[in-house]
């Protein structure tokens, strides 16, 4: 039992690592996009944040596995399942990571983007040296949060049938008519989730070398 | 020869005219200050030179070289974005709210836009930091980060971060009023200092002890137009024009 739920383990961190690896550079144009002065092209990216962030993830999950069949007629494979759920989670992240990208991006005060002007930078040494640095420092806390629950929704690739954690020990659960196996998932993904708030912690830690 | 040269500057935010024809030019070395009632449009006019702020009508030049200028139907047409680089590296500003970059050290911040801008060499950035540092009193302070600073001394950082671009001309918003009173005069002091070697500056100021000290030439406006200009015994001590002595009325009683 513990073997089988050392795979779903190692599929649970993989979807948590690839939807960051994903989702924490994809938010970065999506939030540019939300806050472009070209309208149609912020219009487009709030109503794409809208959805994602007013439709359940199971649902989008749902969506992105089906559609090559429903829309395309591509027959489903085995090994899409699981790159459906990648698919989702980093589109659906990216949404709410923009938003977060773009709060702390707005937060940075006008004084500092006028004292880079008049010192001669270009908009993006601007953005990359001074606006940047201070935006990560800012959004921390909340990103935090979102990766916290990134942990816990790496779940809900059970929907669609991909052996994670979840999947695997409701599986044996109901296999061996057992709760040993749900305790077992309980524990794991409360350690994932205390190295991921140590983790973000230590860095939180590095940053506050400034107020 | 004029370092900086303006001419019928206008210049209205929704409709509403803030600098009405405004011309004004100051000669090297020289050191003019800007007082007058808040909503007066010196801090527009002050944002209007440093290229913060476009202007609506009007021409702009800096030591002979136009930033903006009128094309044919009147409207202020500005010079393209490398031009405009090149011209901003003629001048530098020092904010009211000093304006650091929070997340650099007092050594960064002085030498990262030599870097990163003018492509200068490492050590040679930081010896002209560490010599402008020396010149502000605050050698001992080049590992600190801004918000370990008091507010002078962010405000001589800021100071120092200007100088090491090596501008023709410095303009100061308002640079004491986010400050202390007992502050003030360590920042009087410096620019004093700069005066001496010579700096061309305009000092949009509140505190006439500035204007009086430094100044080779103070204007005083209201309502978006020069009302007044002249040496500080003129126009802060023998004031001609009835709104100047209202104002400086008002601020002697305060």
């Amino acid at each position: 039992m513990l073997q089988q739920l050392g795979m779903g383990m190692l599929t649970s961190v993989l979807i948590f690592t690839l939807t960051l690896l994903g989702a924490l550079p994809l938010a970065l144009p999506i939030a540019f996009g939300r806050m472009s002065r070209f309208k149609p092209l912020s219009m487009l990216m709030r109503v794409y944040i809208s959805v994602m962030r007013g439709t359940p993830l199971m649902l989008q999950l749902l969506v992105v596995y089906f559609a090559p069949w429903f829309v395309f007629k591509i027959p489903l494979s085995n090994g899409y399942r699981f790159y459906a759920v990648i698919i989702a989670f980093v589109l659906n992240y990216a949404a709410y990571f923009a938003e977060i990208y773009r709060a702390g991006i707005e937060s940075i005060p006008k004084g500092q983007y006028e004292a880079a002007e008049v010192l001669g930078y270009s908009k993006r040494q601007t953005f990359s040296r001074i606006i940047f640095p201070q935006m990560v420092k800012r959004i921390l806390p909340p990103t935090t949060n979102e990766i916290i629950t990134l942990v816990k929704d790496t779940s809900l690739a059970f929907a669609i049938g991909v052996l994670e954690m979840f999947t695997l020990s409701k599986q044996i659960a109901s296999a061996e008519k057992s709760m040993v196996p749900y305790a077992a998932a309980a524990v794991f993904y409360y350690i994932f989730n205390a190295v991921v708030a140590w983790a973000m912690e230590r860095i939180e830690h590095k940053l506050s070398y400034y107020r | 020869m004029n370092v900086l040269e303006i001419n019928n500057l206008k210049k209205s935010f929704d409709g509403r005219e803030v600098l009405k024809d405004i011309s004004l030019s100051v000669k090297e070395g020289e050191v003019v200050a800007i007082i007058g009632p808040s909503g007066s449009g010196k801090s527009t006019l002050l944002r209007c030179a440093t290229l913060l702020e476009t202007m609506d009508g009007g021409s702009l030049s800096y030591l002979g070289e136009s930033a903006a200028a009128p094309d044919a139907s009147g409207k202020t047409v500005y010079r393209d974005a490398a031009k405009l680089k090149e011209i901003r590296s003629k001048f530098g500003l020092v904010f009211q709210n000093f304006n650091l970059f929070p997340h650099y050290s007092v050594m960064k911040n002085i030498t990262d836009a030599p870097i990163t801008v003018q492509k200068k060499s490492k050590a040679e950035a930081e010896n002209t930091a560490r010599s402008l540092l020396a010149k502000m009193g605050l050698s001992d302070r080049a590992d600190a980060y801004p918000y370990q600073l008091s507010g002078g001394e962010q405000q001589r950082v800021s100071i120092a971060r200007a100088l090491a671009m090596g501008p023709k001309m410095l303009f100061f918003d308002e640079p004491t009023s986010a400050l202390d009173p007992e502050l003030t005069g360590e920042i009087l002091h410096v620019i004093q200092a700069l005066a001496r070697e010579n700096m061309t500056m305009l000092i949009v100021t509140h505190e006439m002890a500035f204007a009086r000290s430094v100044a080779d030439r103070v204007i005083f406006m209201a309502g978006g137009v020069i009302v007044e200009e002249g040496t500080a015994e003129q126009v802060i001590d023998d004031p001609q024009n009835e709104r100047t002595r209202v104002f400086l009325a008002k601020l002697t009683r305060e």
